[in-house]
C-alpha cells in the first residue's frame, strides 16, 4: 500500500487494541447514508515508474520556449545550491515555526530575509512574506487604510501602468472591505505616470497613492514628486517594486523628502523559477510606526531562559489564530520555501551579483529593442526610462504574431492589445541576463520573418 | 543548565522506559547571522555574468549606497544554510504529531516531477499550445478533487487553505448578491473554528456570528436553529470538527441553513479524515476548500507555500475564481472572465501555485482511486489506536465517548491541577525525546489541550515510542516539576522570552555605524 507501513499483523493488534472489529467499524458514527459508494472519475494507482513516464512525458510536449517574456515573471539565472538546499527536508517538510525552540533554522533564515528585504527596500521592517505580488499589493492597501489615520476613505490612486492583473487582485480581494481604486492616466508618448492630473485630488481625502517602480511598460516613475504630493495631502505612498531592479534604483525608502510608507511586490526573480506562475512569494515592508499594523508572520530575535539568543514568532496578537474576525488579515500558511530560496538566492548573489543580473537585464533589453525596431513597421511604443522591460509596436495584430513565434520555439512577449487597447498592436517584451547576444538575433529574425510572411499574405 | 548538570537527571528519571529516552545531543553552538561573517569585497563570484554591463540611468532614479546583503563565498552560504536546515524539526527527521495540520510523509516522487525544467521554465503567460502537458495535469486534478469530494466544478487558483475560505465565501456573497438577496450579511461559524474561519468573514464584510458546542462536541442545534434566518449567508464547518469527532448532526444542519436560504462551506482544514470515505458534496456542502498541503501530501516548507483549490455545487459554478481549466476539441485552455462573466475575480496575479498543484497530482495518481480511501482508513486507524494507548495509560481523553477521527484532543486539565503539568510543559519535554509536539491550547475550547494527528503514515513503533515518552514524561512531571518546567534542554535554544521579543522589538539585523 503506497506510503502505509501497516502489516496484517499491525492491523490485527492496533484493532485489538482499540476494540474495534475492523477499520470499517471505525467510521461508525458517520451516518450509513452519506458513505461513500466509491470514486469513479480518479484513475486506478500508478507505480513511480509509470507516473514518471506521464510527467516526462507532458514536459518534453511543452518543451521550453526561448522566452522573451516578463509581465511579473522574469528568467533569471538561479544557483544551483539555492534549490539543493532548500529542498533539503529539513526546510522542505517543515511546519510553521509554531515551536520555537525545534525550528531555530526556519526562523533564523526568516529574519536574515527580513533584514534583506529591509535593505533592498529601504525601510524598517519586513513580514515573514505574503502569497505573491499581487495579493501583497492588495494586502498593503487594506493596512494602509488601518494606518492612515488622518485619510482612511480607502480612496486609493491606482495608476493605469500598475500590472492590470494586480489590478483585477486588488478588486476581487478588497471590494469588500470599501477600497475604491481611482484610475491614474499614463503619458502616452513615455508611458509614465502622468503627474500633473494629480492636483485634482489636492484636498480629496485620498487614502494612499500606488506607484510601480518600474511600471507595467517598464518605464521608469517620477517617484520623487508623486511620492511628495501624496505626503503633502495626507495619503500614504505604497509602492510596488521589483526587487531586481532595486540593485540598481533609489530604494523607495528614499523616494522623496520622506520616503515611501508601505513597500511590496514580487520576489519571484530572487530564486523562485517561472514555474507556470506559482509558487512565488509576496514582499511586504514599511516603516516602523506601521509595524503593528501589518499582516502575516515576523520573526524577532530574543533570548532564552539561559540568556542565549533565539528567533520566536512575535507580534502574534495580530494574527487570526489569537484576534479570530479582529485579525489584520486571515493570512495564515505564507510562502516560507519561496523565501527560503530568495534568501539563499540572495546571499549568493550579494550586493554586486544584483546589480550586476540587474544590469545585464537592462542592457539586453535595450540591445533587443535595437535589433526589434531595426525591422520595418516596428517601432518603440515609449520614450521614457526604462528598466528591464520595453513595449513595441507591431505592424499587424499581436496574437498571430505570438503564435507564429511560438511554432518558432520563442515566445515573444504580452500582448497588450487586450488590456491597452489605446495602445494599439502593442507588445511588452524582456531580455534578462539569462538571453545571449545570438537568443536575440534569433528572435529579431524570426520576427522579422513572421512579419515579412504576414504581409505577403494580406 | 550545563549539559552536564542535565544528563544524570534524564538518566534517572525514566529507568523503567528504556525506549523512551530523550536525546542527548549536544547543545548547538550558536550560528551566526549571515551578516556577520560578511566581508566587503568577498562574492560568490560564479553566479553571475563574467563580463560587466554598463547601463546609464537619470540620477535622481539611481541607487546611491548598495543594499546591505551578505557579501560571503559560496562555500560559506550552503554551510550556512545547510547548518540551519539541521537546527529543524521536520517530517523527514522526526514524528510530527501536529493536530490538524497533517504532517504526513510528502513523497519524493511529487517533489522530483514538478521540478523536471520544462515545468519550471514554463512561463504563466505561455500561450496554450505549448501548454497542453502542463494543461492536462491540472485539468486531470480539478477532475480528480472533483470525484473525491462530490463537487460539480473545482477552481486550483486559491495560493492557501485562507485563500481558498475567502473564495468561498466570497462565492457565497456573490451568489446572494446575483439574487439581489442583499440582506445576509451574517455568516455563521462555531466556537471550535479555526482562526481564519472568522477572519475570512471579515475580509468579505460579513458579520461574524459564534454557534457553541455541546458537551459531546457536535454543533448545538437549537442555537443553531434560533439564529439562522433571512440574515444567514451561510455557515463555515468543518466535519470531522476540530475537536476531532465527526459532527453526526450533519444532514440537519444542511436542511436547517439550506431551509434558511444560507450555503454551506466546508472548511477541508480535515478532509484526510474522510478521504474516499464521506463526500462533502454528499453531506449537502454547497462550497468547500482543500488544503492540498495536508491531504495531498505537498510539502509545509516551513510555513508555505500552501495551496487551497475550492469545489463548487452547480449553484455556484458561474462564481469560481479564475482561471480555471477547460477542455474543448482543440485542447486545454483557461477559462477567464470571458467564460465566467459572473466570477468573483483573480486572487493570484496568475494561476496560483502550480509546482504545489503537480505535486498535489502526482501524488494523486500514486495513490489512484483505492489509495484515496486508505488515507481515510489508515490515518483514523492510527489515531484511534493512538488514543486507546494513551486512555490506557491514565490520559484524559476531552472525549471520552467518542470515537477518534484523523485526530482526537488529550486534556491535561487534571494534571495542570494535581501537579502543574501542563500542556506547554509537555510540549516542551517532548522536543527532548525527539517528537514535535501536538498542537496545543487549540481548540481554545478545551482547557489544557494537546491536539493529536499521528497521520496514515506512520508506522505502529513510532506510535508505541510516542506513547512511552508521554507516560516517561509524566512520570518526570510526579518526581520532579521544575525540571520538566525547565525543558527542553536538548535543542538549540531553551524556552524563549515571548515578552521580550515583542516588547523590545529586533526584527531585523542592520550594519552597525563605523
Amino acid at each position: 500500500m503506497p506510503f502505509i507501513p501497516h502489516t496484517e499483523t499491525d492491523i490485527a493488534e492496533m484493532l485489538a487494541t482499540i476494540g474495534a472489529p475492523s477499520i470499517d467499524a471505525l467510521f461508525g458514527e458517520i451516518p450509513t447514508e452519506l458513505r461513500c459508494k466509491g470514486l469513479s472519475k480518479v484513475p486506478p494507482r500508478a507505480s513511480e515508474m509509470d507516473i514518471a513516464r506521464v510527467m516526462h512525458g507532458r514536459a518534453a510536449q511543452d518543451g521550453a520556449l526561448l522566452n522573451f517574456c516578463g509581465a511579473g515573471a522574469y528568467e533569471h539565472h538561479i544557483p544551483a545550491a539555492v534549490w539543493e538546499i532548500t529542498t533539503r527536508g529539513e526546510f522542505y517538510s517543515a511546519y510553521t515555526p509554531y515551536q520555537a525552540e525545534a525550528s531555530q533554522g526556519t526562523l533564523q533564515l526568516l529574519y536574515e530575509y527580513q533584514s534583506m528585504m529591509c535593505a533592498l527596500t529601504g525601510m524598517d521592517v519586513s513580514n515573514a512574506s505574503m502569497y505573491d505580488g499581487a495579493s501583497a499589493l492588495a494586502e498593503a492597501l487594506l493596512m494602509a487604510v488601518r494606518a492612515n489615520s488622518v485619510n482612511s476613505s480607502g480612496r486609493v490612486l491606482m495608476p493605469q501602468a500598475v500590472h492590470p492583473f494586480y489590478r483585477e487582485v486588488v478588486a476581487s480581494i478588497t471590494e469588500a472591505q470599501g477600497i475604491v481604486p481611482v484610475p491614474l492616466a499614463f503619458d502616452p508618448k513615455t508611458g509614465a505616470t502622468l503627474v500633473e492630473p494629480l492636483k485634482a485630488f489636492e484636498g480629496q481625502g485620498i487614502t494612499a497613492v500606488v506607484i510601480a517602480q518600474p511600471n507595467f511598460f517598464g518605464t521608469l516613475e517620477d517617484v520623487d514628486a508623486i511620492t511628495d504630493w501624496a505626503h503633502a495631502n495626507g495619503a500614504l505612498v505604497v509602492a510596488v517594486v521589483n526587487p531586481v531592479s532595486l540593485a540598481l534604483l533609489k530604494p523607495p525608502g528614499e523616494w522623496g523628502s520622506k520616503g515611501a510608507d508601505i513597500v511590496c511586490g514580487e520576489g519571484q526573480p530572487l530564486g523562485a523559477p517561472l514555474s507556470s506562475g506559482g509558487p512565488y512569494f509576496g514582499f511586504l515592508t514599511a516603516r516602523q510606526q506601521f509595524v503593528r499594523q501589518m499582516p502575516g508572520r515576523i520573526v524577532g530575535r530574543t533570548v532564552d531562559l539561559d540568556g542565549k539568543p533565539g528567533f520566536t514568532l512575535t507580534l502574534q496578537a495580530r494574527e487570526q489564530h489569537i484576534r479570530r474576525s479582529k485579525a489584520t488579515s486571515n493570512i495564515c500558511t505564507n510562502q516560507g520555501l519561496l523565501v527560503t530560496a530568495a534568501t539563499i538566492h540572495m546571499s549568493l548573489l550579494g550586493p554586486e551579483g544584483l546589480e550586476s543580473v540587474a544590469a545585464h537585464s537592462m542592457a539586453n533589453t535595450e540591445a533587443l529593442v535595437a535589433r526589434l525596431t531595426a525591422i520595418p513597421g516596428v517601432e518603440l511604443a515609449f520614450s521614457g526610462d526604462r528598466f528591464h522591460e520595453a513595449v513595441v509596436r507591431l505592424p499587424q495584430p499581436v496574437e498571430p504574431v505570438l503564435a507564429a513565434l511560438a511554432q518558432r520555439g520563442i515566445l515573444g512577449g504580452f500582448d497588450l492589445s487586450r488590456h491597452y487597447p489605446e495602445l494599439g498592436q502593442a507588445l511588452l517584451v524582456c531580455a534578462t541576463e539569462t538571453r545571449t547576444a545570438a537568443d536575440l538575433d534569433t528572435y529579431a529574425d524570426a520576427l522579422r520573418a513572421v512579419l515579412g510572411a504576414g504581409l505577403t499574405h494580406h | 543548565m550545563s549539559l552536564a548538570a542535565v544528563q544524570p537527571l534524564l538518566i534517572a528519571s525514566v529507568p523503567e522506559a528504556p525506549a523512551a529516552q530523550p536525546m542527548l545531543a549536544p547543545l548547538t553552538p550558536v550560528e551566526p547571522l549571515i551578516f556577520e561573517v560578511s566581508r566587503a569585497g568577498r562574492s560568490a563570484a560564479a553566479q553571475r555574468p563574467i563580463h560587466p554591463a554598463s547601463v546609464t540611468l537619470p540620477p535622481h532614479l539611481k541607487r546611491g549606497t548598495p543594499p546591505a546583503l551578505p557579501q560571503v563565498s559560496e562555500l560559506q552560504a550552503v554551510r550556512h544554510f545547510t547548518r540551519l536546515s539541521k537546527l529543524n524539526f521536520s517530517i523527514d527527521t522526526h514524528f510530527y504529531p501536529l493536530g490538524s495540520c497533517t504532517m504526513k510523509y510528502n513523497p519524493r516522487a511529487c517533489n522530483t516531477l514538478a521540478m523536471l525544467p520544462q515545468f519550471l521554465s514554463r512561463h504563466p503567460l505561455a500561450v496554450d499550445a505549448n501548454s497542453q502537458g502542463f494543461l492536462a495535469c491540472m485539468f486531470e486534478l480539478q477532475e480528480i478533487l472533483k470525484d473525491v469530494t462530490g463537487m460539480a466544478g473545482v477552481s486550483l487558483t486559491p495560493m492557501a487553505g485562507a485563500q481558498g475560505e475567502f473564495a468561498g465565501v466570497a462565492m457565497i456573497r456573490a451568489y446572494h448578491r446575483a439574487r439581489n438577496d442583499l440582506a445576509r450579511t451574517e455568516i455563521l461559524v462555531p466556537d471550535a473554528a479555526h482562526g481564519t474561519n472568522p477572519a475570512t468573514a471579515t475580509m468579505l464584510g460579513m458579520t461574524v456570528r459564534e454557534i457553541p458546542t455541546n458537551a459531546e462536541g457536535d454543533v448545538d442545534l437549537e442555537r443553531l436553529a434560533a439564529v439562522v434566518g433571512p440574515q444567514t449567508a451561510g455557515i463555515m464547518l468543518t466535519n470531522p470538527s476540530t475537536l476531532g469527532v465527526f459532527e453526526r448532526q450533519i444532514a440537519a444542519i444542511a436542511k436547517l441553513v439550506h431551509e434558511a436560504g444560507g450555503l454551506l462551506y466546508y472548511d477541508g482544514a480535515n478532509l484526510n479524515a474522510i478521504l474516499g470515505e464521506v463526500r462533502p458534496g454528499d453531506m449537502g456542502f454547497d462550497v468547500i476548500h482543500m488544503n492540498l498541503h495536508k491531504t495531498f501530501s505537498t510539502p509545509h516548507g516551513g510555513g508555505g507555500p500552501g495551496a487551497g483549490a475550492v469545489g463548487v455545487s452547480q449553484r455556484l459554478l458561474p462564481f469560481m475564481p479564475i482561471p480555471v481549466v477547460g477542455q474543448s476539441d482543440s485542447g486545454y485552455r483557461w477559462l477567464d472572465e470571458r467564460d465566467l462573466p459572473q466570477t468573483i475575480g483573480r486572487l493570484s496575479a496568475f494561476m496560483g501555485n502550480a509546482g504545489v498543484l503537480l505535486r498535489a497530482y502526482v501524488y494523486a495518481r500514486l495513490l489512484g482511486r483505492e489509495g484515496m480511501t486508505r488515507v481515510a482508513a489508515f490515518a483514523t486507524l492510527n489515531a484511534n489506536y493512538l488514543q486507546a494507548r494513551l486512555r490506557e495509560h491514565g490520559f484524559d481523553l476531552a472525549f471520552p465517548t467518542r470515537k477518534a477521527t484523523h485526530e482526537f484532543i488529550v486534556t491535561l486539565k487534571r494534571q495542570k491541577q494535581t501537579i502543574d503539568l501542563t500542556a506547554t510543559d509537555i510540549a516542551k519535554r517532548l522536543l527532548d525525546y525527539g517528537y514535535h509536539a501536538p498542537t496545543v491550547y487549540f481548540p481554545l475550547l478545551v482547557p489544557e489541550c494537546l491536539l493529536i494527528e499521528p497521520t496514515e503514515t506512520e508506522d505502529k513503533e513510532t506510535l508505541d515510542a510516542f506513547v512511552a515518552a508521554m507516560c516517561a514524561i509524566w512520570d518526570e512531571a510526579k518526581r520532579d516539576i521544575a525540571f520538566v518546567k525547565g525543558a527542553p534542554y536538548t535543542m538549540p535554544v531553551r524556552r524563549l522570552d515571548d515578552v521580550r521579543a515583542a516588547r523590545q522589538l529586533d526584527i531585523r539585523w542592520a550594519p552597525t555605524a563605523g
